[in-house]
């Protein structure tokens, strides 16, 4: 009776597409746990609605393109994106918004451009991008950290406002949010105000703001609240790099040209411009050095280029902020760089055993 | 820094599989029963096959040459026990394709009678030649799984003085032992072969690469090198694929071996341990290659061991004798399951390149699920002992350009499958590859083919008009005479023809002037007696 044939290799290391995913996940867990204590509930539910429509959406695309869907429903990237661009969004943003914004990043993002693995650009971002400027003032309704907020929202309240857009009695929506600190930077910055003033002015205490009717938005190193949040995605990232799910080339490269490029200008001008740290840990600069940069299916290849396209990452990041039209600027910088990733790609190559470095 | 650090730094990738050795090292070597029948390929080393030099029939004695090498590139065979040759045909031998190739069968008589035979005391006296003449004649073949005839090896040539001979005691592949209870029950013998192999390539140093979770194996081998000049036990980190001959090279030397050239161009030549022992029984028992050691294991085999075999053995016999569950074998494989080839049958015969028989339980194997679309994650590349990247490779190799793949360095591929054991997607890496070099071959073969074509196709047209340059030029040279010919004929025609003109008109006169003088004078005129006479002076 013949035996059955194989080609070698006839053995695997345990490793899968769902449990690099399901490490993801579980990383995600430190920030978003910071994000719910100082931000409130809203961003759960928006996790919840994204996860949601991505299955669906998902789902619905692989029936369309005739593919199994149990096999790669199980693989956990579309759950991925959607938590992704959850955490990329204001927490007060209406249920539509999380549901368009999931529709773009799975259906065009992905799909379209030939389903897990061939999309050249990020989906999450692609998703946000396209809310941002269709959306601007749903994108830009941030909350304040819940205990300086005269209005913290529990659970209930941040439900009635996703799902039916309605406050609770008394409340508009201006009163309830708050620039967020790199916002409220640029804009006192355009306005002629010091990086120093700025802080002093929005980084008092509690009592003070309180007399002042400012909020103190600003904490030890980055946006209160926001430095909590960043300091748990670099929790997260770096127990991704232990477990080698992601390599350190990518983070690395985004946050040492970061602070390299911050810091010569805050040494040249430090009135005018954030010093590195802040830079570092405001906005969602942990969350996309050791998530969303990182995606495999986007970013470069190789060692080298992995630095590279990390590198060019955090010089836009900054240029973005200091000098362009949006406060964060995460998305756009992992969109262009994901534009170059072939070109580095081609150029970037590891030298080969036996032969010189060409 | 010890040289085990050193050497972590400078091997790059590699993976650490479940190693599932301790299974068959508990029981030192046993012996293979006798089977009923031997069946040998012909074919099992890297080169022409043999020729056979006996026919059905025939007895002959164990150690006798049964098929003789062929070319340059080549090693003859030997019969592993004394019998008849039962037959010479095409049989089915381990190859992953599962063709049949020829092979010639002997049955057993029982007595195992040795041919005429003797070693030499001192190998230091015999010329270098000599004694790779004697390994030639011996069938020795790279032991470690390449099969590529070792006295071609031990021959450097005309490159660079061979500065450091190693011995590959590395088995790095997961469940392979051979090596390892070599070098711990034989290891005098395996020294006793690296001094005669030192002695053939003259080399200045030897160096001993064994695997660190071989312990016992360091420790008997070290014993054995003590005291001698120049040999050193060096053990290397417990990674695959160490045992690689150009990755061994560069951690116990820093040397890299330039693709597309041999070891010998850096100084290096790598042989396995057991072909060293071979080469022992040889030169001092003047013993050819009749069996070897095959490590006998896996999740179907209730007693797993190593087994000193016969050449020809069928593999079902020896897995029968370690107590095998056949149903519950799930693959079997030549070799490791990293790089090892899964047989199409068990009864296929042992051969010189089989270090290991691994009936494999479904339980130990790899899950059977489709490939996902590949996630450009990097693992691959991070886990190529050849600092290539597999990702690439896969995407062009899968859009059939051959030219990028071949940009990629293709050809540096060792086919070690780390990059296919850590890919999530569980894509099969390394038989794209395999299928990508396949096809280079293959054009290039019709590039060949076709060249050649054309030269022939030239050659021909340029035949062709030499031939019509010739014909023309004959035809010319015809013509040419033929007018010569003409020319002449009708000059001549025409002196003829004036001739006869000429012949008639003086007949014709003859005539008038007979006439005139047959009639007297009536008044025939003065004038045409001148007449006449002015005829006659006309002629």
């Amino acid at each position: 009776m013949p035996l059955k044939t194989a080609t070698s290799p006839h053995v695997k290391a345990p490793v899968t597409v769902t449990t690099l995913m399901i490490q993801v996940l579980a990383a995600l867990i430190p920030g978003v746990v910071a994000y719910v204590w100082f931000f409130g509930w809203g961003v759960v539910i928006n996790i919840a609605i994204a996860a949601t429509a991505a299955v669906v959406f998902e789902a619905g695309m692989l029936r369309l393109r005739r593919q199994p869907i149990g096999q790669y429903l199980a693989d956990g990237s579309a759950l991925v994106t959607a938590v992704l661009l959850a955490l990329a969004i204001p927490p007060t943003a209406p249920w539509w918004v999380t549901v368009t914004g999931v529709f773009f990043a799975i259906v065009v993002a992905k799909h379209l451009y030939g389903g897990l693995g061939y999309n050249p650009f990020n989906p999450a971002m692609v998703g946000y991008v396209v809310l941002l400027i269709s959306v601007p003032r749903e994108m830009t309704a941030w909350l304040p950290v819940q205990s300086l907020s005269e209005h913290p929202l529990n659970f209930t309240e941040h439900a009635a406002l996703i799902f039916t857009g309605t406050l609770p009695a008394g409340i508009t929506l201006d009163a309830l949010t708050e620039a967020t600190p790199l916002d409220a930077l640029r804009t006192h910055l355009g306005l002629g105000s010091t990086v120093s003033d700025i802080r002093a002015t929005f980084g008092l205490d509690e009592e003070t703001s309180r007399l002042l009717s400012v909020v103190p938005i600003f904490g030890m190193l980055g946006g209160k609240g926001w430095e909590w949040v960043n300091a748990g995605f670099l929790l997260g990232g770096l127990f991704l790099i232990w477990r080698r799910v992601i390599s350190w080339h990518i983070p690395a490269g985004m946050l040492g040209s970061l602070i390299a490029i911050s810091l010569v200008f805050y040494l040249y001008d430090p009135a005018h411009y954030a010093s590195p740290m802040f830079h570092l840990f405001s906005g969602a600069v942990m969350l996309g050095a050791f998530f969303i940069a990182t995606d495999p299916v986007t970013a470069a290849a190789s060692p080298r280029g992995r630095l590279i396209y990390g590198a060019g990452i955090g010089i836009l990041i900054y240029v973005i902020r200091a000098w362009g039209g949006y406060p964060d600027s995460i998305a756009f910088a992992v969109l262009l760089m994901n534009m170059s990733v072939p070109l580095i790609d081609d150029y970037f190559k590891p030298r080969v055993f036996g032969h010189d470095r060409d | 820094m010890s040289l085990t650090d050193a050497a972590r730094r400078l091997f790059r990738g590699g993976v650490h599989p479940e190693q599932h050795k301790a299974e068959s090292t508990h029981t030192p070597i046993g012996s293979a029963d006798m089977p009923e029948r031997l069946l040998l390929p012909l074919h099992q080393h890297i080169g022409e096959p043999a020729e056979a030099l006996f026919a059905p029939g025939d007895r002959v004695l164990k150690g006798q040459t049964i098929a003789r090498a062929n070319g340059y590139v080549s090693a003859p065979l030997h019969a592993p026990t004394s019998g008849t040759v039962l037959g010479i045909g095409e049989h089915p031998v381990p190859h992953p394709s599962g063709l049949v190739a020829p092979c010639m069968v002997i049955e057993p008589d029982g007595e195992d009678r040795w041919i005429d035979h003797a070693g030499h005391d001192d190998y230091a006296s015999i010329d270098p030649v000599a004694l790779r003449n004697i390994i030639r004649e011996a069938g020795i073949v790279g032991l470690g799984g390449a099969g590529f005839p070792t006295y071609i090896k031990l021959n450097p040539g005309h490159h660079k003085p061979i500065e450091t001979l190693i011995l590959n005691g590395a088995e790095c592949e997961p469940y392979i032992t051979c090596d390892d209870m070599l070098m711990r029950e034989r290891a005098a013998g395996i020294v006793s072969g690296l001094a005669i192999v030192r002695h053939a390539l003259q080399a200045k140093e030897a160096l001993i690469g064994i695997e660190e979770n071989k312990p016992e194996a360091i420790a008997a081998m070290r014993a054995a090198v003590a005291g001698l000049e120049g040999v050193r036990v060096v053990p290397v980190p417990t990674i695959y694929p160490a045992g690689d001959s150009k990755l061994l090279s560069r951690i116990l030397t820093g040397k890299e071996i330039p693709s597309n050239k041999l070891s010998a161009h850096v100084g290096i030549t790598c042989v396995n341990v057991g072909t060293t022992y071979a080469v022992h029984r040889a030169i001092a028992h003047g013993e050819p290659l009749l069996s070897r050691i095959v490590t006998v294991t896996g999740g179907a085999v209730a007693q797993p061991r190593n087994l000193e075999t016969l050449l020809g053995t069928p593999m079902d016999a020896l897995l029968r004798q370690c107590g095998t569950r056949m149903a519950a074998i799930d693959r079997l494989i030549m070799g490791g399951p990293m790089m090892g080839i899964a047989l199409h049958r068990a009864d296929l015969p042992v051969i010189k390149t089989t270090n290991c028989v691994l009936a494999a339980a479904a339980a130990e194997l790899l899950p059977q699920r489709p490939a996902m679309p590949c996630i450009r994650c990097g693992a691959c590349s991070d886990a190529c002992p050849m600092n290539l990247l597999p990702q690439q490779l896969y995407w062009h190799a899968r859009n059939k350009d051959l030219d990028k793949v071949q940009k990629f360095d293709l050809f540096d591929c060792i086919e070690c499958g780390a990059c296919s054991y850590v890919c999530p997607s569980n894509i099969p890496l390394v038989q794209y590859f395999r299928y990508a070099k396949g096809d280079i071959w293959i054009q290039e073969r019709e590039k060949e083919k076709a060249q050649l074509a054309r030269r022939r196709h030239d050659a021909r047209q340029a035949r062709i008009e030499r031939e019509k340059a010739e014909r023309e030029a004959k035809r010319q040279q015809k013509k040419a005479a033929l007018d010569a010919a003409s020319a002449r004929e009708r000059a001549q025609a025409e002196a003829q023809s004036a001739r006869q003109r000429a012949e008639e008109r003086r007949d014709v006169a003859m005539q008038q002037v007979q006439k005139q003088r047959t009639v007297p004078a009536e008044g025939t005129e003065p004038a045409a007696t001148e007449k006449n006479e002015k005829n006659r002076a006309a002629d």
